[in-house]
């Protein structure tokens, strides 16, 4: 029998691969040079308006870096008449005064800013571009509008250790809410894997700094934590299962179940250019390959969690077991799981030394187009 | 649904609440509920959840709240669920006390 999934509640709308930053940690298809032409005005809001049909609520603007859309307000402003609550996830870079007061008159709800760290420096060095002074001036802008902000910090060895400055800087600038986002390895925070994955005691170090950070400062200022998952015994709940909340489309019209899941081989992913998002959503092959348990083997078929963790992240069994359909192998109870033990046994402890020069790969068109050539999903 | 006694000794009836900032209340006909939106989330409410908070408009007192439920819910002494409810959503942040 056929069940009806439930409906999504996430759209996230990745507008562009365009982006002025360069950051190791992107979570961009490392071969997004390959990918077709964006999709236009017209098409977008035809997405947003069978989204919201099928009864989305928030919608992410991201990319790449979305303000490098110049529809974007255009776009908020439909989402806004629909009923979405949105949510503008920015670098900061080409937003001014212009457009930030454009995107509150269209009804944009809430802004996340990113830094790469509390220190100029390695801001820099990260998103290979000068950019620390600009993104303090448009948080301030950010603050001084009205929205409420989300000031967002990927966290890796080589600014775990500055969490504690991080969480001052946050609240510096009045953030509502910090997200301290535990790398995840995909894209190219993949191919830089070996310089980015944090030691052990540098995450319990940084536990500590930030029990005491809340211990100090209290609860004024709400955390969001994206959990270090190679350090977990058991696999995150990944996008609350695959095809059960949240919908991506990217720049060039591809809907998929998760932002990554574009480099599982055997899926094909419709594009919303030949097909409507209920098509998608409901009856879609891709979207129903993951969907429930059916598809699980053991250990997850037969385990009392898989309600919770619903098997881990489909993209990460595939990046490390090499099949998709392979519980996640930061479980314990996966026969796969010592590829994460010897890997997060091997991290090397932390540096904040930019005089260091860690050999990595920047995320630009350059070297998206080498790695492809190269036949790599993304391993170095 | 608990809340601490503090919190609802500093509420009366002449308490005016408000929908915090940057909260929606809307209908969703997909989840057939009223649901609260707010960065990164959203609270999808129960029915008598749904029908409190459509009343908070930063103008009607609780007792104003209370008396239009009971005409539009007769037979109920909804005044403990009310005020309690009301606690249970300032706790959580979603509504305020509107300055005076």
């Amino acid at each position: 029998m056929f069940v009806q999934p439930s409906p999504p509640l996430w759209l996230l709308a990745e507008l562009t691969y365009r982006c002025p930053l360069h950051c190791v940690y992107c979570s961009n298809p490392v071969d997004y040079t390959r990918y077709g032409e964006e999709l236009s005005t017209d098409d977008w809001l035809r997405v947003l308006r069978e989204g919201r049909e099928l009864g989305a609520t928030q919608l992410g603007f991201s990319g790449g870096e979305p303000l490098m859309r110049d529809d974007l307000e255009t776009l908020a402003a439909e989402a806004r008449r629909l009923g979405y609550y949105s949510n503008l996830i920015t670098s900061g870079i080409g937003l001014n005064e212009r457009r930030i007061a454009a995107l509150k008159e269209a009804g944009l709800d809430h802004i996340q800013v990113s830094f790469q760290d509390s220190t100029r420096e390695m801001n820099d060095f990260l998103s290979s571009t000068r950019t620390f002074e600009l993104k303090r001036r448009v948080a301030k802008m950010v603050k001084s509008h009205g929205y409420p902000m989300v000031l967002n910090v990927v966290l890796h060895r080589l600014n775990i250790d500055h969490v504690g400055q991080i969480l001052d800087m946050a609240a510096e600038l009045e953030a509502d809410y910090v997200e301290l986002a535990n790398t995840q390895y995909y894209g190219f925070a993949y191919a830089n894997r070996a310089e980015l994955l944090p030691s052990r005691a540098q995450l319990e170090r940084a536990e500590e700094v930030t029990r005491q950070w809340r211990a100090r400062v209290g609860e004024k200022m709400k955390r969001y934590f994206v959990v270090p998952d190679y350090y977990a015994n058991r696999p995150k709940a990944c996008m609350n299962g695959w095809g059960a909340v949240f919908l991506c489309v990217t720049a060039d019209g591809v809907a998929l179940p998760c932002h990554e899941a574009r480099m599982l081989p055997g899926l094909e992913f419709p594009s919303v250019r030949s097909r409507d998002l209920r098509w998608i959503w409901r009856e879609s092959p891709a979207f129903n390959r993951y969907r429930g348990d059916d598809w699980m083997r053991e250990p997850c078929r037969s385990c009392p969690e898989k309600g919770k963790d619903y098997g881990g992240c489909r993209c990460q069994a595939y990046l490390l077991t090499g099949d998709a359909a392979n519980a996640d192998p930061v479980c314990d109870k996966s026969p796969h799981h010592s590829v994460v033990s010897e890997l997060t046994a091997r991290a090397k402890e932390g540096t904040v030394n930019v005089e260091t020069k860690p050999v990595l790969f920047y995320r630009d068109d350059e070297t998206s187009r080498r790695l492809s050539a190269q036949g790599k999903k993304t391993t170095v | 649904m608990r809340c601490s006694s503090l919190t609802v000794l500093a509420m009366s009836e002449e308490t005016v609440f408000e929908l915090a900032r940057h909260y929606r209340f809307q209908w969703e006909p997909a989840q057939n509920a009223y649901v609260l939106l707010y960065p990164e989330g959203m609270v999808k409410l129960g029915a008598s959840a749904g029908e409190i908070l459509k009343r908070v408009d930063g103008a009607a007192p609780v007792s104003a709240i209370i008396a239009d439920l009971e005409r539009a819910f007769p037979g109920a002494d909804l005044r403990g669920d009310v005020t309690e409810f009301l606690a249970h959503a300032r706790e959580k942040g979603w509504v305020r006390v509107r300055a005076a």
